[in-house]
């Protein structure tokens, strides 16, 4: 019904936009990623769950360029944008300005402009970063990817940080910015209702592999049913055995975020 | 009614402010002068002192020599600074400056500047240019040491993130690093602004035809000490206004920090 289970990644007809094959990393005597196979079509958005030390971190700076691929099958898009769990705005810098970070040409604040404009902080554009609360501040590090019109979206528990509602307001926000500007998006985070919420498809590392796959095909804002049976089994893949007791007071306290609100769709 | 006791209330405050002790001091400091219990060799009275201001002001002495010690001061600081700012950016951007220049600048610094004053006699007479080279050694090291630290101390995160995006090495320092260090910078300015001073008192002391350490000397020698409180006046005044033009600075570079920004 709404998805099957596989090991190996699943590589579509389409040209990738990220493609690792036999990919490992390891500092000293450790491994953290080891032979992981992964490939991500365009504008596909892929959920990346794992425990701490699973090498997700790992993962994500190497699909940002941000460590050294000497040697491996590692295919990663130019254009990419990433996305901090602390917005990483540089304070001496005013917020159009941070959007603007690296871009060359003619009309950059414009561009800027436009691109807080469409995570509605258009009105913020000659604030400094530090006069900003933390979703707006992510809002703005939102606006700063876009603008650059990635082809691969990096978001690192992007919204960890934030409150409940603010949250929830987030994930309306990215849903409706992917759908205008379509991206791959790999987005890690810890919260399997998020994850539910959000993607096309899960992935779970662990030990630097990838131990299950979950592709969802029922649109978003209806998976509220299927989404609980998947969350138990991602929950299990996490290792993290739940008894129906503790299942059901779980769903309660997700309960707010697994239907997707608004009824959006994809 | 209540208007006598708004009144009250007024005076209260107006005698409770910062500025009762010092006026008090400054009453009994003139009230000792006068009754003859602070002889004048010892200490003039604040009004002989105004007035010994106010007549080196027209005759032009103190313009004149004021004049002689800031170009020092401002030539000492402008190749001092430069040591400083350009070993720190070559110590605190690359590893190999770090270890050419660090080792040397710890170990420097423990060095007293003043205690090098015969050494620096010895070598540049006794004429402006050992004056000179003391406020420029001794101004290298507090910016060099904040300098290096702030670049060093740089979030890493903020450097990475800029990374990501795609700037090259020269734009993360010109964009992250280099502002990232500006408010070490300005702490270090600002020691170095006050050393600066300290050790123009002593420097002048070498043989000096001129300038407000020359003016103390040869008070000194007159027994004139309402000349020496007018230089003393002149340095407490120096380190001031040494003090609000790095603040100047911060206002308008730093911007951006929360205390300013919501000001």
């Amino acid at each position: 019904m709404l998805a099957e289970t596989n090991f190996t990644a699943a590589f579509p007809v389409v040209e990738p936009v990220v493609r690792l094959r036999d990919f490992s990393r390891s500092f000293g005597a450790n491994t953290v990623i080891d032979g992981l196979n992964l490939s991500i079509a365009p504008g596909e958005f892929v959920a990346l769950l794992g425990r701490s030390g699973g090498g997700k971190t790992t993962l994500l700076r190497t699909l940002a360029g941000l460590d050294s691929v000497q040697g491996q099958d590692v295919l990663i898009p130019s254009s990419r944008a990433v996305v901090f769990q602390d917005a990483r705005l540089l304070p001496w810098k005013k917020v159009w300005r941070n959007v603007a970070l690296g871009l060359k040409g003619p009309g950059v604040r414009e561009r800027a402009e436009a691109a807080l404009n469409e995570v509605g902080l258009g009105h913020r554009i000659d604030a400094w970063p530090l006069t900003l609360s933390g979703g707006e501040a992510q809002r703005v590090a939102l606006a700063r990817a876009l603008v650059r019109e990635p082809k691969l979206l990096l978001l690192d528990e992007p919204f960890a940080a934030l409150d409940a509602l603010t949250r929830i307001k987030m994930h309306a926000l990215v849903l409706e910015l992917w759908r205008v500007h379509r991206p791959a998006i790999l987005m890690v985070t810890h919260d399997v209702d998020e994850a539910v919420a959000l993607a096309d498809r899960i992935l779970v590392l662990d030990a630097g592999r990838i131990v299950a796959e979950e592709h969802i095909t029922v649109q978003r804002g209806e998976r509220g049913d299927v989404g609980r049976v998947l969350r138990q089994r991602l929950l299990g893949h996490l290792g993290c055995e739940v008894t129906s007791e503790h299942f059901l007071s779980a769903v309660d306290v997700g309960a707010s975020i697994v239907p997707f609100p608004q009824g959006a769709s994809a | 009614m209540p208007k006598s006791t708004q009144l009250h209330r007024r005076i209260a405050s107006l005698f409770s402010g910062h500025w009762v002790s010092p006026v008090v001091f400054l009453i009994l400091w003139e009230a000792g002068s006068r009754l003859g219990l602070i002889p004048k060799s010892t200490l003039a009275a604040p009004s002989a002192v105004i007035g010994t201001l106010v007549e080196m002001l027209a005759t032009g002495e103190l313009p004149d020599n004021l004049f002689v010690s800031f170009l020092r001061v401002a030539a000492g600081l402008v190749i001092g600074l430069s040591i400083g700012i350009t070993l720190a950016l070559a110590a605190g951007l690359s590893r190999q400056g770090e270890a050419a220049i660090d080792p040397i600048m710890q170990i420097k610094r423990t060095i007293p500047t003043l205690a090098l004053t015969p050494l620096f006699i010895v070598w540049f007479g006794i004429g402006e240019t050992p004056k000179v080279a003391l406020i420029a050694f001794a101004s290298i090291f507090p910016v060099y040491l904040n300098l290096y630290s702030g670049i060093r101390g740089v979030d890493v995160r903020l450097i990475e993130g800029a990374r990501s995006f795609g700037l090259s090495k020269t734009e993360v320092i010109w964009h992250v690093i280099l502002p990232g260090a500006l408010p070490s910078l300005l702490v270090g300015l600002r020691y170095s602004l006050s050393v600066s001073i300290l050790v123009l008192v002593v420097a002048e002391q070498i043989n000096a035809s001129a300038g407000l350490g020359y003016l103390v000397n040869n008070a000194r020698d007159f027994m004139r000490t309402d000349i020496i409180v007018v230089c003393l006046l002149v340095y407490a005044a120096l380190g001031l206004g040494a003090d609000g033009l790095v603040r100047l600075i911060e206002r308008r570079a730093l911007a951006w920090r929360p205390n300013l920004a919501e000001a």
